[in-house]
């Protein structure tokens, strides 16, 4: 069987749901997996690996060197003599990705939505253009080296690592990450809420738009998003923008408020599982790619939508 | 100190896609290009950096078809000092990997101190160009970055992840990829866009590097399933609720 290197991320001791969804996209695309960690709490973080038959934790500088970890990445891959590196396509695996790539002097794949083997490699699917064409890739490189889009792919449903074994990061780090300030929120990242609520113009002011922050709040555990426009103007910071230069999600349940439907904001959600529309205008390209449709006055519906969610989740 | 600016030219947003016959490429009559968005912010970046530290000099680095002056001209009128274009006709179809060999090849001969890319370009997506570039020179990098220092031969950068915000050192000469955040791209003025025509503006050949990447088919996303609209005003909820209980299962 065909191996494949999984970087695991964790936060106290817990591997992010993101990596359990790579590791199940490399064990559902047939490669046996070793899982790579590392930081405070891979020890806890690597036993709940599921999917993975082998974890490698691999230690060593003074905090996060990107470049460092890099470097032991690929001789683990180059020792296991693996076939593939895969990530999540988080902040931290869009950024690792490359850099092992280069050290193999292999070309790497982001955020890519469909994961195959294929003649004793592998194949990937991904957008390009924001999503105006999904490209279906192959590599003649040795290795494939690829990230995974976020809320795309199932995590593995049980199977801890047989084997957790040490390994040492050596190179001297020329950039590492010294500090850390932690969100404040609870409040999930666009990229990894399974529900985003989004608000764009149609909301006429940034105090408004607390209506939009109420319904998130109504769903637990949704994120909040914005339309370019409103992070433009200001109403919104940067890390909230779903579209083509912002963040690009696929949730199960994607509610835009107030938005128009430009193909920007479009490139970033139209592979959501469910989309519904919230929008004066009958006429909004929203509509055209919404699931379902409501047509009318945000500051009516969306108080309205809050209640009944709010209802049905008390019921739950 | 020797700052850099690379820039790539990228379909604009509006392009319309189209796949040609054998599913294997775009089709590339009639569409119009831009700089890509944020190597406007990397170019801005570069600018104001050479500003603060009141010396050194913005070459503008990017690798493009031979008729790709205009752009080139644009990043000049907003404050590069010069521009070297490396010639490639089959520019869209560069790989990460033959690209950031490349921009390495150069960027180590002019020994560059200080690279601005994007983040990630507005093509192929990938953000790989940036890391893969630094890590075949051996240099730093920091990717993805909202605020930046630089005093010496060091950096003092800060990224936002998707659980809070790092700040990363590093030492130079070092790679930095730029989001949206970090500044606001100024436009040209009269001034600067007399002043472009002046610039020189130098030409040279890409480091000719055979792509990994291997097309297997290209297609245009699967239409959506077409929707509906469930009502009109707040009304409508109860609709919109059973809709996503019971048909979209999703609540």
């Amino acid at each position: 069987m065909t191996t494949a290197i999984v970087f695991v991320e964790h936060a106290d001791g817990t591997p992010r749901r993101a990596s359990l969804e790579c590791v199940g996209a490399a064990v559902a695309a047939g490669a046996t997996v070793v899982a790579v960690l590392t930081g405070a709490g891979a020890e806890g973080a690597a036993a709940a690996v599921t999917g993975a038959s082998e974890a490698v934790i691999l230690t060593g500088g003074d905090g996060y060197s990107p470049d460092a970890f890099s470097a032991a990445c690929a001789e683990l891959i180059k020792a296991r003599s693996a076939k593939a590196f895969f990530a999540a396509s988080t902040y931290r695996g869009k950024d690792l990705a490359p850099r092992v790539a280069a050290r193999l002097d292999v070309v790497p794949f982001a955020d890519c939505i469909a994961l195959s083997a294929s003649g004793g490699g592998f194949e990937v699917r991904r957008p390009w253009l924001a999503g105006r064409c999904i490209a279906t890739l192959g590599t003649s490189g040795d290795v494939m080296v690829a990230t995974t889009r976020l809320n795309v792919f199932k995590p593995a449903a049980s199977g801890a690592p047989a084997k957790v074994s040490n390994g040492a990061i050596s190179e001297a780090p020329k950039a590492r990450v010294t500090s850390v300030e932690a969100k404040t929120s609870s409040r999930l990242d666009v990229k990894e809420a399974a529900v985003i609520v989004s608000g764009g113009r149609g909301l006429q002011d940034a105090e408004k738009f607390k209506i939009v922050e109420e319904l998130a709040a109504a769903f637990g555990n949704a994120a909040v998003g914005a339309s370019r426009a409103i992070v433009d103007a200001g109403w919104r910071p940067h890390g909230e923008q779903v579209g083509q230069t912002g963040k690009t999600v696929s949730p199960k349940l994607y509610i835009a408020i107030g938005i128009s439907g430009a193909i920007q904001h479009l490139a970033g959600m139209r592979t959501s599982g469910t989309i519904v529309a919230i929008n004066k205008d009958k006429d909004a390209p929203i509509f055209k790619v919404a699931d379902y449709g409501i047509v009318g006055d945000a500051f009516e519906i969306v108080p309205a939508l809050t209640a009944a969610v709010k209802a049905v989740k008390a019921q739950a | 100190m020797n700052i850099v600016a690379c820039v790539k030219r990228v379909p604009t947003t509006e392009a319309e896609v189209k796949v040609s016959g054998d599913g294997k490429a775009l089709e590339t009559g009639g569409i119009a290009y831009m700089i890509s968005f944020y190597d406007e912010i990397a170019l801005e970046e570069a600018v104001k950096t050479k500003e603060a530290l009141g010396s050194g000099e913005v070459t503008v680095l990017t690798i493009g078809p031979a008729d790709g002056t205009k752009e080139i001209r644009e990043c000049l009128a907003k404050g590069a000092d010069k521009a070297l274009l490396l010639k490639d006709d089959a520019w869209m179809n560069r790989d990460a990997r033959a690209t950031a060999k490349a921009l390495a090849q150069q960027l180590g001969e002019m020994k560059a101190d200080l690279v601005f890319m994007g983040r990630v370009a507005t093509d192929r997506d990938n953000a790989a160009v940036g890391p893969m570039t630094a890590t075949y020179l051996g240099w730093a990098c920091v990717t993805d970055v909202i605020g930046l220092e630089i005093k010496d031969r060091a950096g003092k950068a800060r990224v936002e992840t998707e659980h809070g915000v790092e700040t990363v050192e590093f030492s130079l000469p070092a790679i930095v990829t730029c989001n949206k955040g970090l500044n606001e791209p100024r436009y040209a003025g009269l001034k600067g866009i007399m002043a472009a025509k002046k610039k020189p503006l130098e030409e040279g050949t890409a480091l000719d590097v055979p792509n990994q990447t291997q097309i297997v088919q290209i297609a245009l996303p699967p239409a959506r399933k077409e929707g509906r609209i469930v009502g009109e005003g707040a009304a409508a909820v109860p609709a919109l609720m059973d809709a996503l209980r019971n048909e979209a299962q999703v609540l």
